[in-house]
């Protein structure tokens, strides 16, 4: 690959939010945290009343506790784009909002928590609550700045909604940006290992050493296994009638996004990189006693888990066009499809189309798209921030964090 | 720009990047010998074209891998879907609608 590429940005610097702990964030939000379905409303008024691009609403329904649920948690307050968090809780469930606070609080950020019980209900609380909000977002003004440039970021990148030109455009594209950002040191983030059916030894050869390598292998096998299990594998309506007849046709477009930099591992949800280069991201719950469970439920839950690993920004690769963004990771939405983009172009950040039609280079685009990033990154808000989609979704699952979990342990 | 793309020169199949009426000649770009092809079924937008004969059972390559198989003889210059063709794996995806992609395994009472 030549030196030219992303030559013009290479050095350049913008300006990125101090942090304790880690990486320096390209956002300052405010994160407010219900702990419990019996508190969202509260949660989200406190976040509506604030009128601020900076607030933003994350939580987790149930009333009774799960790991994942609570490391993903933990991975959204720690992350760099977050300055402040308010945990909201009812008083009854077993997450605990000062538990979280506290953590909040050891990473260096504005952490407060309450329980709706102990406030006296729904006015008193969001009273409460907002007063804070407002308190912390004057505070996060004064955050010291810090210089940044493209090879401090991490950036995650999933599918959705693919057609036939997801995998000659708009991955290609992703996988050609993936290419330089890792040959400069940068961090990038693929997942969906249930989009890789049909492709083990392609994948398998590309881990970087024998670790990586029987790692990647096993979250293979544990992928195919649940497809199987569950007789769905992840190619839907919409994609068959795009044109894509088959799981391993659509698996071959969406690992382009990939690159072809060497795999360094496998991560699993809220885990971070140990360092820089390109890893996989496994999603795909373990086998446990519950069994598997519902793997990739929807977009959202993609971009989710690429920011709970500490992704900066989040790429959505969409040929028949999507309009969500992300809380926390701001989101960009690439399509390889033209008339996608003219029609959902209030949505659709990047047309990746001119690959297609032959009037640009990849090379060319992937320039464009870094130059786009790097506005991104200075604080400039996607389209999907401006209006407002700030989704998440933090569902119950089961991942053994403590490694790769290899196929016996299900038995 | 109506023409039949072949990602890699292993491939069997190539896409229309625009749809191909039934008895259309069109050019073959990218990486085939073949110079043009005649659509002998119309081809919609996005979708793939038989660049040769392909035996029922053999392989359907597209990005120079294989991505499934024939389930029926097909012709050079037919459309290549669920109609003809299945994944190696997905057993349920050539229960699927070949035009609208919708399910058809699936009860609505």
């Amino acid at each position: 690959m030549s030196e030219q590429p992303m030559k013009d940005i290479e050095n350049k610097t913008f300006r990125g939010y101090f942090r304790k702990n880690g990486k320096p964030g390209i956002r300052n939000r405010v994160l407010v945290i219900y702990t419990v379905k019996c508190s969202e409303f509260v949660a989200r008024e406190i976040v509506e009343r604030t009128h601020s691009q900076d607030t933003e609403l994350v939580g987790f329904d149930g009333c009774t506790d799960n790991q994942y649920a609570v490391n993903l948690l933990i991975s959204l307050i720690r992350h760099p784009n977050v300055g402040a968090v308010l945990a909201v809780g009812l008083g009854c469930e077993y997450i605990q909002p000062e538990w979280l606070a506290d953590i909040a609080a050891n990473e260096g950020k504005l952490a407060s928590w309450m329980f709706i019980q102990n406030e006296g209900g729904t006015r008193s609380t969001i009273e409460k609550g907002s007063a804070w909000v407002e308190w912390a977002l004057k505070q996060l003004k004064n955050t010291k700045r810090v210089s940044m440039t493209l090879s401090d970021l991490v950036i995650g990148a999933e599918c959705g909604g693919s057609d036939y030109t997801s995998g000659l455009a708009g991955n290609a594209l992703v996988g050609r940006f993936f290419d330089h950002l890792v040959d400069q040191r940068g961090t990038a983030i693929f997942e969906e290992i249930v989009e890789a059916i049909g492709l083990k030894d392609m994948l398998v050869k590309r881990g970087v050493d024998d670790k990586a390598k029987k790692d990647i292998s096993d979250t293979y096998d544990k992928a195919l296994e649940y497809c199987r299990s569950v007789h769905q594998y992840s190619v839907s309506p919409g994609n068959f009638a795009g044109g894509l007849s088959t799981i391993e046709e659509k698996s071959m477009g969406a690992l382009v996004k990939s690159g072809t930099r060497p795999i360094q591992g496998v991560l699993k949800v809220s885990q971070r990189p140990e360092h820089s280069g390109l890893w996989l991201l496994d999603s795909t719950p373990d086998p446990y006693w519950m069994q598997f469970g519902i793997t990739n439920p929807n977009d959202s839950e993609g971009l989710m888990d690429l920011v709970s690993c500490g992704a900066h920004l989040v790429f959505l690769v969409t040929g028949r066009g999507n309009v969500v963004g992300s809380a926390v990771g701001p989101c960009i939405k690439i399509t390889g499809n033209h008339d996608t983009f003219q029609r959902m172009s209030e949505d659709m950040e990047f047309d990746a189309s001119p690959v297609l039609d032959g009037s640009k280079s990849l090379e060319d685009m992937a320039n464009l798209l870094a130059s786009y990033v790097f506005k991104i990154a200075s604080g400039k808000l996607t389209k999907s921030e401006e209006m407002g989609h700030r989704e998440f979704y933090i569902p119950y699952k089961y991942q053994n964090n403590s490694g790769v979990a290899h196929r016996c342990e299900a038995k | 720009m109506k023409n039949a793309y072949v990602i890699n020169s292993k491939d069997n199949v190539a896409v229309a990047l625009e749809t191909i009426e039934k008895g259309e000649l069109v050019p073959v770009i990218g990486e085939s010998a073949l110079k043009e092809i005649e659509a002998i079924d119309a081809i919609p937008k996005g979708h793939k074209i038989a660049l040769c004969g392909i035996a029922k059972g053999a392989d359907i390559v597209k990005y120079g891998i294989v991505i499934g198989h024939a389930t029926a003889q097909i012709q050079k210059g037919s459309w290549v879907h669920l109609h003809n063709m299945a994944s190696n794996y997905d057993e349920r995806s050539s229960a699927m609608d070949e035009h609208t992609g919708a399910p058809k395994d699936t009860v609505y009472e």
